[in-house]
């Protein structure tokens, strides 16, 4: 791992902790940030961490710009040295699969797609080496993820599945972003997938949609209550796949106010992880069945 | 005290100076994206520099006053009638209840601001009364102004008519409009020629630009520095393992066509950025209008930082003109 440090104009500095993805490098990365936050410098306005980077926004007329890199810098050797573990919590998210509306959305954008020919998911499958979309859609929910990053737009989690190398999935982004993206999209980019909170713009490949919002500023539904955003770095993920009638009841659940997420409080401890993924991930999977 | 909405023009918003602290969870700061024109407004009719406003986007509104107030329109130029009669930009008038306000076409520049005398007082959300129309947060019910709508206005004094902005003390893009750069973030992903080129071509500004990001087009294709693509990032040369974004941060998806991110930027995303427009400029790009040519000239930080002081020593001299 190799940090880079540089400038996003006069108000940003970017920390670039690894530019490919691994857990030890969110890791660091969640460190280094909350180190710089601890020391409460003068000038800083806000800290964004990312999946394997960060960011720094400050004032210029309060800190000097080389000023603010070197104080993150002190923090680096710290950082890499702290434990990699959290107390988090697994969260079931109900996926309904080749759902109609991402496919009336891709087939709108079909000219900005690597392959306008078929859909993202034929794509997806092809590019990975599944003989079917099933199985590919099977190897996307059958092993837990975890939230990296929480950003883009409101309250919309990244996510890194929690296996080897070898097996995660990988697929470019969209050649020119689409201006539209159904509200609560399953995405996919890159090793990440993402649910996209609101309607809007968006660049990953769709994959399904979920009936359950994790965006309200309103506060009105009943897991939003205490804050608008339901997603944090740290949090783990497992997909359950659904159909359309199973879609339209949860939906009509969180509108009368009767859905609860099916959530365990679980520890992520990185190197308990890598000694033994399918181990882990069993614990992982029992904690929320018993939920 | 209140504003009725006869009209809404495109997509007018209620605006203030935003609500930082929020973009880790990707809501963006927002706010007025001419601040120095949004401010001037307020300081015109008497305000906190950052009492909430209209702003308004090619088009005007039609809005007709509940109670005596001061008002006064900056940003864009763009005929005004009050009654029918004619007012000036960047002047304070008074208005009296019942009065309607009206705009003609767009001259130059492509938004206006509309300060009214206590500010608009619509619950804030987040610390602000800035619309978030993606998140659907703020502003009047989380969107854009629609006719019918009745805006409360908090209270304030009237201010004396015909305070005046000095010509001066107006910053209106120049043609072609110059946008100062600090490169940095993935510039390194660029190949030298496209490196210079992005500096030497004409862009103008494409028909998606908008309060999140404007887009630019004419450029050549950008080539990237041959690599094998990092894990998790994707196969395309412009894809990244996703990262934050910054206010002014400049992504060209597939190498294709700049995006600067602006006020309701995106938080983070998997396209490379090749720098940032500087924090001084960043007004400047709230008045572009499609079409419009635009050069990005290459600065460096100690000149980012000089032309971030030139602003602010702006916003007080016209402080001091109104005082």
């Amino acid at each position: 791992m190799k940090t880079r440090y540089t400038y996003g104009g006069d108000e940003h500095i970017y920390v670039e902790v690894d530019d490919e993805m691994s857990l030890d490098a969110f890791f660091i990365a969640l460190s280094l940030s909350n180190l710089v936050r601890a020391a409460n410098i003068p000038g800083v306005t806000e800290i964004l961490p990312a999946n394997a980077s960060f960011e720094v926004r400050f004032d210029p007329d309060v800190i000097a710009p080389d000023a603010m890199m070197a104080k993150i810098k002190e923090f680096e050797h710290q950082a890499e040295a702290q434990e990699k573990r959290l107390d988090t919590r697994i969260i079931e998210i109900p996926v309904y699969y080749e759902d109609p509306w991402t496919h009336e959305t891709l087939m709108r954008f079909r000219e900005r797609h690597q392959d306008p020919t078929g859909s993202d998911l034929d794509y997806a499958a092809r590019i990975n080496g599944y003989d079917t979309v099933a199985d590919f859609i099977e190897a996307h929910h059958s092993q837990p993820w975890f939230v990296s990053m929480v950003g883009f737009v409101s309250g919309l989690p990244f996510l890194y599945q929690l296996v080897e190398r070898e097996k995660q999935l990988e697929v470019p982004k969209y050649l020119r972003p689409r201006t539209d993206t159904p509200k609560l999209t399953v995405g996919y980019g890159g090793c990440f997938s993402c649910i996209y909170s609101v309607r809007g713009a968006g660049g990953y490949q769709m994959f399904g949609i979920t009936p359950m919002p994790i965006f309200d500023p309103e506060q009105k539904i009943s897991y939003l209550k205490d804050f608008m955003v339901f997603f944090k770095p740290g949090d783990i993920v497992k997909w359950k796949p659904i159909d359309r009638a199973e879609y339209d009841r949860i939906t009509q659940a969180v509108e009368d106010g009767s859905y609860t997420p099916r959530i365990a409080e679980v520890a992520f401890d990185l190197d308990a992880f890598n000694q033994d993924m399918t181990g882990f991930n069993a614990k992982l999977m029992e904690a929320l069945n018993d939920a | 005290m209140t504003l009725e909405i006869i009209k809404p023009g495109l997509a007018t918003t209620i605006q203030d100076l935003g609500r930082p602290g929020y973009f880790h969870l990707g809501i963006p700061e927002g706010g007025a994206m001419d601040r120095l024109a949004f401010r001037a407004a307020n300081m015109l009719v008497g305000n906190d520099e950052g009492a909430a406003g209209l702003e308004a986007v090619f088009m005007g509104p039609e809005i007709k006053f509940g109670t005596e107030m001061s008002v006064a329109v900056t940003g864009a130029e763009m005929p005004m009638m009050l009654d029918g009669e004619p007012r000036e930009t960047w002047t304070s008038f008074t208005v009296k209840p019942g009065q309607v306000l009206s705009f003609g076409f767009l001259k130059t520049g492509a938004r206006i601001y509309i300060a009214v005398s206590g500010g608009i007082d619509t619950p804030p959300a987040l610390g602000s009364r800035s619309t978030y129309p993606i998140g659907a947060l703020g502003g009047f019910e989380g969107r854009a102004i629609a006719a019918g709508d009745v805006i409360p206005v908090g209270n304030g004094s009237v201010m004396a008519e015909g305070r005046v902005v000095p010509d001066a003390l107006r910053r209106r893009p120049g043609s072609p409009a110059e946008l100062r750069v600090l490169t940095g973030l993935y510039w390194h992903r660029l190949t030298e020629k496209s490196q210079k080129a992005f500096f030497d071509d004409d862009w103008v500004v494409a028909p998606e630009a908008d309060r999140m990001g404007y887009r630019f087009r004419g450029g050549q294709p950008m080539e990237f520095v041959d690599r094998p693509q990092p894990f998790g990032a994707g196969s395309d040369p412009s894809n990244i393992v996703d990262g934050c974004y910054s206010y002014g941060s400049i992504q060209v998806p597939g190498g294709l066509e700049p995006i600067v991110l602006h006020r309701d930027a995106v938080s983070g995303g998997g396209y490379f950025t090749l720098g940032a427009v500087i924090s001084a400029d960043m007004d400047l790009i709230g008045q572009l209008q499609p079409n419009t040519p635009v050069k990005f000239k290459r600065v460096e930080m100690d000149e980012a930082l000089a032309a971030r002081k030139q602003r602010k020593t702006m916003i007080e001299d016209i402080r001091q003109a109104l005082a």
